[in-house]
């Protein structure tokens, strides 16, 4: 520690702190800046009576305004729902077909609507309804439990093969797995799918009499499908268990759905989807079911 | 901050109190202060009737509506570049002006200097002219100060208040407004728009003005770059007035200048520069010194013209005895003329040609296309149609460019109706038969017709399908 002395060129004293013969001149802070510092020690003990501020071990010091942003937040979103319930009740109070009919609420369940379904349902059908593989696109127009805006609600509201009573429920036997055929007969039974895909069944294939005896009763006689029972059609080229867009040259396109049948037709998959309504309003159930009436498909 | 003699590298800007001054220049900154003020004042009261329902304010910014309205004319907010045209142009004309005349603009028009000039009138009205200014600055404080001080300030806080006002009624219906505000009845906003906008007149007409000039203006210090040496531009005839010396009477001028260094050039400038070092940055080119200088000559019995509004080119000339010319016609002046006229006609060309429905097409993006039960491939589009006219209408939408396809129109239709003064928003799908558009993207024309008279609107987009 050397002594404190008056530095002759800047003319400020030394702290006394000295490094190989370099001493530290004496700078104190600028005025204004202290002055600050102490405003703010001043603010901040106003602040400790006035706002919540101390943590306790169960709970807080509320400080003697009471403020707290969660009940801001509350109090926001209560009037938020105020100003949607308007809408809502125009919309819970009528059948979904007329309010489709009705050029306001379409817009404005259309809207609500695309919200919902990216929140909820995009996860599994894609944005926009695209769906992906083991999830229908909801853009198209096969529908596996029908494609009526009354259907699409009902299957929104108690979903697919899950534990509300009301839910779609039916499944596919395991032709193979269980043994009704054998592995000749699937592969004979996914060719002649091939040829109902290209809507031009080949009667005289050997497996057009297995599919007559085994699948047309659920999947109709021309491969046609049956919504009351979920039963795809299979005379289009949409496949649930394949690829969505169908980019393939046809020889890897057929190989894929041939496949995509022979392990269905042995031991079939079977989607699921939640009962929405134990989880959604019934307006926002509604508004969903314009929404994916309205995604293009919609009968 | 000191230098090692211990001086302070810091210079408090001194307070610049222009002295008064009558002539030429300074009436025509009185015309332009009585011109401009009430036009800023009573602009918002002017009515134009555009039909039941729509506000009748001439020139109005409707926020909450969406619309700036002016006259005839009715912005939306898709239109803003018609803003972008008006600030193009009168960047221009800005600098058509400053290559021509001078800094006409910032000596006579603009706000700043308007609002300077009519608070250091209120000073000079209250306390008296420069001098007394000055010596009541370093007067102590005594009650006399305060009564004239307060009453300057004042005044100026209900300028600088009106202002603000003024600013807001281009936001609102002006005759409903101004009573409103004045009766405490607006919101909030307005009194804070009132309150920032008044306050920096306040704080800039009052007390920073000609640092404002100097230090804050981007304009003030590119105008100098549309000078040349045929600009008209505040100068010093500097050959003929040095070298300067004090005039007594019968003391002849033979052997030095006509500058008899009265110092009333300085005295008299609101930016307190000495136009006799040369055109510089704080000259505003008000040209009050050459009122001040004239005034002087005439006294001294020397000809006017010491101090000119005159190009440097002609001063040149008449330094070498020779007959000036004023060139107003120069290639710099004739480019900026073209640009200012190209930039004028095409805002008037695109006003006139401004169409009262317009039709934007976007094609789906989360699903580029979609493949149907039967093979066929669909594309959906979001059309969206504003109808700029107070009525409702009708429209039919057909497509070009792509043969036997399907079209499907969510959102009521067709025909499609579209709400007066508004956007309409439909979702458009068209289909496809299988094989049409296989690995390729059709350019696609959506054709808007107007059922009632006809008329057109054209969206380009594209039909998307399969590469297979």
């Amino acid at each position: 520690m050397a002594p404190v002395e008056k530095d002759p060129v800047t003319g400020r004293y030394t702290t006394g702190h000295e490094w190989d013969g370099i001493r530290e001149l004496n700078t104190p802070l600028p005025r204004w800046w202290i002055l600050v510092f102490w405003v703010c020690v001043i603010w901040s003990i106003g602040y400790w009576i006035l706002m919540p501020t101390w943590p306790l071990l169960n709970g807080y010091t509320p400080g003697i305004l009471g403020y707290s942003s969660r009940a801001d937040l509350e109090t926001e979103l209560a009037a938020q729902k105020a100003s949607r319930a308007v809408w809502l009740n125009r919309i819970e109070s009528l059948p979904a077909a007329s309010v489709e009919a009705d050029p306001e609420l379409l817009t404005y369940a259309r809207a609500g609507g695309r919200i919902a379904f990216e929140e909820n349902c995009a996860p599994c059908h894609g944005i926009g309804g695209v769906g992906a593989f083991g999830y229908p696109t909801l853009a198209d127009d096969e529908w596996l439990w029908g494609g009526t805006i009354d259907e699409i609600e009902q299957t929104i509201k108690f979903g697919v093969r899950n534990s509300n009573p009301n839910s779609h429920q039916s499944e596919m036997p395991k032709f193979g797995a269980d043994g009704i055929l054998t592995p000749e007969q699937i592969e004979q039974v996914a060719d002649y799918v091939l040829t109902v895909a290209d809507r031009s069944p080949v009667a005289t294939l050997p497996g057009a009499a297995i599919f007559a005896e085994n699948c047309a009763v659920c999947h109709g006689e021309s491969g046609e499908g049956n919504k009351e029972i979920g039963a795809p059609a299979l005379n289009n080229q949409i496949w649930l268990y394949a690829s969505k867009l169908g980019n393939q040259t046809p020889e890897v396109r057929n190989a894929e759905i041939r496949a995509t049948v022979i392990s269905q037709v042995t031991r079939p998959r079977h989607g699921a989807m939640p009962a929405w309504s134990e989880r959604l309003g019934p307006g926002t159930i509604r508004m969903l079911a314009v929404y994916v009436h309205t995604l293009g498909g919609g009968r | 901050m000191t230098d090692p003699e211990g001086n302070s590298l810091y210079a408090r800007s001194e307070t610049v109190q222009p002295r008064s001054v009558r002539g030429r220049f300074r009436s025509w900154k009185f015309l332009a202060m009585v011109v401009l003020l009430p036009w800023w004042y009573l602009a918002p009261f002017m009515r134009w009737y555009r039909g039941p329902g729509a506000p009748d304010q001439a020139i109005l910014i409707d926020m909450g509506g969406r619309r700036a309205y002016f006259f005839g004319l009715e912005i939306w907010p898709q239109e803003i570049y018609y803003l972008t045209g008006i600030l193009v142009v009168a960047a221009i004309a800005l600098f058509l002006v400053s290559a021509l005349y001078g800094r006409v603009w910032c000596g006579f028009l603009c706000w700043q200097t308007v609002y300077t000039d009519l608070f250091v009138q209120i000073e000079r009205m209250v306390i008296g002219d420069r001098t007394r200014r000055l010596a009541l600055d370093r007067a102590p404080w005594t009650l006399d100060k305060l009564a004239r001080k307060g009453a300057v300030h004042l005044m100026w806080i209900l300028i600088a208040g009106s202002c603000g006002i003024a600013f807001t009624l281009y936001f609102g219906d002006a005759p409903s407004m101004l009573p409103a505000i004045l009766t405490g009845q607006e919101s909030v906003a307005v009194y804070g728009a009132i309150a920032v906008v008044g306050g920096f007149c306040y704080l800039l007409a009052g007390f920073a003005r000609e640092q404002v000039c100097l230090y804050m203006c981007p304009y003030s210090r590119f105008q100098a770059a549309m000078f040349d040496e045929h600009s008209l531009i505040v100068g010093y005839e500097t050959w003929r007035g040095e070298p300067r010396g004090r005039w007594r009477k019968g003391v002849p001028f033979e052997g030095r200048g006509h500058c008899i260094d009265c110092g009333v050039c300085v005295a008299v400038c609101p930016t307190g520069i000495d136009i006799r070092k040369g055109s510089q940055l704080g000259c505003i080119g008000c040209g009050l010194c050459i009122d001040g200088c004239d005034a002087m000559m005439d006294r001294v019995g020397l000809p006017r013209g010491l101090i000119t509004w005159d190009s440097i080119a002609s001063q040149a000339a008449r330094a070498q005895g020779e007959t000036p010319r004023h060139r107003l016609v120069r290639p710099r002046t004739l480019v900026y003329g073209l640009v200012l006229a190209v930039a004028l006609g095409v805002i008037g060309w695109s006003l006139l040609g401004r169409t009262t429905t317009e039709m934007t097409v976007l094609h789906e993006r989360a699903l580029l296309y979609v493949r149907l039960s039967d093979g066929s491939i669909r594309n959906g589009y979001v059309v969206k149609i504003q109808n700029k006219i107070r009525s409702e209408r009708l429209f039919n939408l057909t497509i070009e460019g792509l043969e036997g396809v399907r079209m499907s129109v969510i959102g009521g239709g067709p025909p499609l109706r579209v709400a007066p003064d508004s956007v309409g928003s439909f979702t458009v799908f068209v289909t496809a038969a299988a094989g049409i558009a296989t690995g390729r993207r059709v350019p696609l024309t959506f054709v808007l017709r107007d059922v009632a008279d006809g008329s057109e609107a054209r969206a380009e987009s594209l039909f998307v399908g399969p590469d297979r």
